[in-house]
């Protein structure tokens, strides 16, 4: 799977994208935070707070409970703030 | 005619209309963001999700066309460094008729500030942060009925 990370999210994290293999018992956006939670200071950081996040599956916005895969491009990022 | 661009360099939003102004058309509105003067900023800084923020100002340009009969819709988003006094973001809504097209404008920019996928940092002397999402965006954006 290709996560991709933006604006805040990206610097707490240390960087832009990464590729990653999904274990099986992840399977929903609110899954794959936990699992990435789990890999250091930065991750714990940046989703200290869950609900400061935002998240979209192939481009499009979901909400935590929605589904990934591994052939799935999945972006975290703070509330949009352009226009 | 539908176009989208995001771009580090400036619009001519005056060329853009010219562009639109088919022979049926009856009412242009343009809606231009402006990065504000304000004492102590001295730029901003915009982030995007290449291809996500294009799929995402495609889909609600549908969805303005959907709901009004429009003519032509032009969404030009900078991104990069700007100075206060520099434009944002260009929506330009061409129609038969003004009706249709101050609600199309209101609607894409209302979507355009809670949907697209950009991200302002400001420089305020040697402090630089990440503009918070306004809850006032999000109200305006929910009074469309969500497509």
């Amino acid at each position: 799977m290709k996560i991709l990370y933006f604006a805040w999210v990206r610097q707490k994290i240390g960087k832009s994208e990464e590729d990653i293999a999904l274990p099986p018992r992840v399977t929903t956006v609110a899954d794959l935070i936990e699992l990435l939670r789990g890999r250091g200071d930065g991750y714990q950081e940046a989703f200290a707070d869950p609900a400061r996040v935002r998240a979209a599956v192939n481009q499009e916005h979901v909400r935590f409970d929605g589904k990934v895969g591994n052939m799935d491009e999945v972006a975290f990022f703070p509330p949009v703030t352009g226009g | 005619m539908k176009t989208i661009r995001i771009q580090t360099d400036d619009f001519d939003a005056g060329a853009e209309c010219a562009a639109l102004a088919v022979d049926n058309v009856g009412a242009m509105v343009t809606f231009t963001g402006i990065v504000r003067i304000d004492d102590s900023l001295s730029a901003l800084t915009l982030e995007h999700y290449p291809g996500m923020t294009e799929r995402e100002i495609a889909r609600h340009v549908d969805e303005a066309e959907r709901r009004w009969p429009l003519l032509g819709v032009t969404v030009i988003h900078r991104i990069g460094r700007l100075v206060p006094g520099e434009n944002i973001v260009l929506v330009a809504v061409a129609s038969a008729h003004r009706g249709a097209a101050f609600e199309a404008t209101e609607f894409l920019v209302d979507y355009l500030k809670t949907r697209a996928p950009f991200w302002k940092q400001e420089v305020r002397g040697s402090a630089v942060s990440w503009v918070e999402a306004k809850e006032s965006d999000e109200t305006a954006a929910a009074r469309w009925n969500p497509p």
